[in-house]
């Protein structure tokens, strides 16, 4: 064996950690312990007492503190003499550009979302510099090698949105609806009306847990003749009021953050209201065994209209007053239904008012309706033979040993004998619009569609911009940076409320659309297609972006026939993320997997929890689906 | 239903896994009991793994005095300068794992793992002989076996980037998923003895290399009257010449174990601190496993190879 080589290598080598969470751990221990001796680590996060079971460089007392910094300090406690640099940052801000990424031999993302995956992908395309992925799901794991030009990068498959998300970001630091609705509905709904004895993040965890955890269990429990609508108003002044000052209250939360407003029921509702509204008892039905509903006592009656903070309060108040006065025999063993139509109006009025206290826009009834999540987690032990995984990967693209890297699958069940599979990995897409600059198609309605739409839904959802700039010709239509003059951002904010084919340029079938990143050094060519109408169920959006992947068929074939033939498994994983989905097909064979194809991804087993990857949790939803 | 309830404080420490395994599981874990020998690298990384989980104990059993030897792939030790002198690997080990995790009772045990008699092992629910020459997992295994409640037996070994895990669970239950029901199933297993004495020819031909390569090196060490892991590359054409014998005592090819594995086994005895955490790691969860009654476990051999990346199991019983 050449360890002479491999320690040279080794000891030379600057990387770059992203995440200090539960892979971000094991990882930096096993880097350390593996001999490499300069190592960088950034993490936006702080430590929660949740955290503890498997992140094992923290202690209680670290609860608070930054994950990167602590992290660093346990592993120099075993490894005195390296060099380890922590940042208590987000690996999306301005200062973490393509300069600094060059500086480092390979980077390893132990990361949890989507977002900062491409992001740091695309960072590493535009610095030249090797990235080993990872992602964990309960006992699934899987570490994957992108060198540009060499493999494919994150993005050469398609990646569907996410459907699960961070605890913390949920319990404590949402930014999008949909954390709220996860919020609404897998806890404060499951809270009120599930199983009493299931423990709950619903309370943001402060750094005296006994004192909240005994303040929680007063709150929520209704004493035998507490009116109703008072116990509806505790629970909401407990949940978006006395919470968010409690989570107020751990300023290093928010040194980086928009500080969330405390709501109180007082400041939104009257101060009663049986007497405004009518009381529970005559609110709802309008035949024998018609849906209970908060909606018609309220006048309240299209499902797609937005409800403000006011009206919000009251179907909260509402739907909670009639699951106690028509359906209290459930309480307590209720779990969300999205067809149950008062829990869906509860665990809308409920996230719609959480997005409110953190500045996320509202949305619909029926929007909100639409959106599910939920709350997974993960062990300690997959995570660890994960970073493994990960150093073994790590050291063979710091030897250029190309032909010997691999994705590797961590399995639940072994697959052919195995439980850690090793496959070949895919060669780049050709039609990749991030690593192969191939132009992508946009139809879209360029009467009906405002710029604002394109940015939203296209520019920053489906390509993952940070900094964008949008380009027609010559015409700047639109960008986003710290150094505009207040001229042009007026300018650019005038643009984003114009329709497509009214913009100083205008937009119109045949346009062709230059899209930039100025952080991720990424640009591509949007080349756009008038088109009048669109399917509200198959294309919400009102446009569909398309044009660097296959559908997965396809895209299955022509990976394994570009694939070498001495691949470990070609057969069975035709492509890097198909194989979750071959692989669930795989496990599914045995008997003891047998499922229904219809049945819903949450309740289907309890071994599959925190979702680190969606990579693997998608392609699992999907096929369920 | 079985037992008192999880306390606050564990509820709320395991709550992540808890939502992985249950709260039955999780009970059951914090009321068992694991004795665990032999602390280098790949055990530390187990050993922190139980202890994140939530065992009720885990003795340690490691005499050696701390060297930079045992620092290798240990995260446990801290390199404390004169901290150490005179005292244990398994002392040392001990007191960083208590700050893992203070629900774990973390302890130390004194004595010849070999040696000790049979009414030691009635105090645990799982045995994990770490690094171990034959003799001793022979003898070990065979003192959990004739204990009337069933002691979960492992051995685990890691040469060089490679690593064997052994698992004897000898007449086991469990529960499975079946699809809405939970059904009872049977597994039955094979003494590490009566594992490692099948005659090869009975053995599948594609059965992982390292299986055999192992037992190689065991019996070297054997014969020749050396440490577990005691052996350096100038003792390549002893263990090549024994691999021979055992080839035609076995009546296999020759070609059927390969002269390089042996090479790199023997030359370096340093462990490679990723293959100790994919090892540890599977150990782990294999204990928990156990401890827990839920999922299948595996059977009866586990091997990794960092130079191919696969993590395959072998199933090597009596015939």
């Amino acid at each position: 064996m050449d360890t002479q080589q491999q320690q040279s290598a080794i000891k030379g080598a600057k990387v770059l950690m992203v995440g200090a969470g539960g892979i971000g751990c094991e990882l930096l221990k096993t880097l350390a312990l593996s001999g490499f001796e300069d190592i960088h680590i950034i993490d936006m996060d702080t430590i929660e007492v949740s955290n503890l079971n498997r992140q094992f460089l923290f202690r209680r007392s670290h609860v608070g503190q930054s994950k990167a910094k602590v992290a660093r300090d346990a592993v120099l406690r075993f490894r005195p003499h390296i060099n380890i640099r922590s940042y208590h940052a987000n690996v999306k801000n301005p200062e973490f550009d393509v300069d600094f990424f060059k500086q480092f031999d390979v980077v390893l993302n132990g990361l949890d979302n989507l977002d900062a995956r491409r992001h740091v992908n695309r960072l590493c395309l535009a610095a030249d510099v090797p990235l080993v992925e990872s992602g964990t799901t309960g006992f699934l794991g899987q570490v994957t090698v992108h060198v540009k030009g060499k493999t494919e990068c994150y993005e050469c498959q398609t990646k569907p949105a996410p459907k699960t998300y961070p605890v913390c970001t949920i319990t404590s630091t949402p930014t999008k609806f949909v954390h709220c609705i996860v919020w609404a509905k897998d806890l404060l709904f499951a809270k009120l009306f599930g199983d009493k004895n299931q423990e709950n993040d619903l309370n943001v965890r402060s750094h005296n847990a006994a004192s909240s955890s005994k303040e929680k269990e007063d709150v929520f429990e209704r004493a035998e003749d507490e009116d109703i609508e008072q116990y509806g108003r505790k629970i909401y002044d407990h949940v978006f009021g006395s919470n968010i000052e409690n989570a107020l209250a751990n300023e290093e939360t928010w040194k980086n953050r928009r500080r969330p407003r405390p709501i109180y029921s007082k400041e939104v509702l009257p101060e009663s209201l049986t007497q405004q509204n009518g009381s529970a008892q005559n609110c709802s039905v309008t035949g024998g065994d018609s849906v209970i509903s908060a909606m018609p006592s309220l006048g309240l009656k299209n499902p797609q209209e937005l409800w403000g903070l006011t009206q919000n309060s009251l179907v909260f108040i509402e739907a909670l007053k009639l699951f106690f006065a028509k359906r209290k025999k459930e309480i307590g063993h209720l779990t969300f239904d999205k067809d149950d139509q008062l829990a869906v109006e509860f665990v809308t009025a409920a996230a719609n008012i959480r997005a409110e206290s953190f500045g996320i826009p509202l949305h619909s009834l029926f929007e909100a309706k639409g959106i599910a999540g939920n709350i997974v987690h993960a062990v300690a032990t997959t995570n660890a033979i994960i970073a493994g995984l990960i150093v073994i990967e790590a050291i063979k693209v710091l030897k250029k040993d190309a032909n010997k890297y691999r994705m590797t699958y961590c399995l639940e069940h072994p697959s052919r004998k195995m439980l850690l599979m090793p496959v070949e990995p895919f060669e780049p897409n050709p039609s990749c619009y991030v690593c192969s600059k191939t132009p992508l198609v946009l139809e879209i309605n360029t009467q009906k569609s405002k710029l604002r739409d394109l940015v939203d839904r296209i520019v920053t959802a489906k390509l993952g911009m940070n900094l964008p700039l949008i380009m027609h010709g010559a015409s700047l239509l639109y960008e986003v940076g710290d150094d505009l003059d207040d001229i042009m951002v007026a300018n650019y904010n005038a643009n984003l409320e114009k329709y497509l084919a009214e913009l100083p340029s205008p937009i119109v079938n045949g346009s062709s659309l230059t899209v930039e990143d100025l952080q991720q050094e990424l640009s591509c060519k949007i080349n756009v297609k008038h088109r009048e109408e669109f399917d509200e169920e198959k294309e919400p959006e009102g446009m569909v972006l398309s044009g660097w992947t296959q559908p997965p068929a396809t895209n299955g074939e022509s990976a394994s026939t570009s694939n070498n033939e001495n691949a470990v498994d070609v057969t069975e994983s035709s492509s890097g993320s198909e194989i979750a989905t071959k692989k669930r097909r795989l496990s599914e064979t045995q008997p003891e997997n047998h499922k229904k194809e219809t049945q819903n991804v949450e309740s289907d087993d309890d071994d599959f929890m925190e979702i680190e990857n969606p990579m693997l949790v998608s392609k699992k939803k999907k096929r369920v689906e | 239903m079985d037992g008192e309830e999880l306390t606050e404080q564990e509820t709320a420490l395991y709550d992540r896994q808890i939502r992985v395994w249950g709260a039955g599981a999780q009970r059951r874990l914090s009321k068992s009991h694991v004795l665990v020998s032999g602390i280098k690298g790949t055990v530390a990384e187990f050993c922190k793994n139980i202890v994140l989980a939530g065992v009720g104990s885990v003795t340690l059993l490691d005499n050696r005095l701390v060297t930079t030897e045992a620092l290798n792939a240990n995260f446990l030790i801290r390199p404390n300068g004169n901290a150490h002198i005179g005292k244990t690997v398994a002392e040392i080990c001990c007191d960083s794992l208590k700050e893992f995790n203070p629900m774990v009772h973390v302890s130390v045990a004194k004595g010849d793992l070999s040696t000790l008699d049979i009414d030691f092992f009635n105090k645990f629910d799982v045995v994990v002989v770490g690094y171990s020459s034959r003799a001793t997992k022979k003898a070990v295994n065979e003192k959990c076996r004739k204990l009337t409640k069933r002691v979960a037996f492992y051995t685990v070994d890691c040469r060089s980037s490679c690593g064997e895990i052994f698992v004897d669970l000898q007449d086991y239950k469990y529960a499975k998923k079946k699809l809405d029901e939970t059904v009872e199933c049977e597994l039955t297993y094979t003494s590490f003895e009566e594992a490692v004495s099948v005659p090869w020819k009975l053995i599948p031909r594609r059965t992982a290399k390292l299986y055999f390569a192992m037992r190689v090196i065991e019996l070297f060490e054997e014969t020749e009257g050396r440490k577990p892991g005691d052996c350096s590359l100038s003792d390549l054409p002893g263990v090549l010449k024994l691999k021979k014998q055992l080839c035609e005592g076995n009546s296999v090819n020759e070609n059927h174990i390969p002269d390089s594995l042996l090479e790199r086994l023997v030359s370096d005895n340093t462990e490679f601190p990723p293959a100790c955490a994919i090892i540890g790691g599977i150990l782990g969860q294999e204990v928990i496993k156990a401890i827990s009654g839920k999922g299948e476990p595996l059977k009866n051999f586990f091997y990794f190879d960092a130079e191919d990346g696969k993590g395959v199991i072998e199933d090597i019983s009596k015939p």
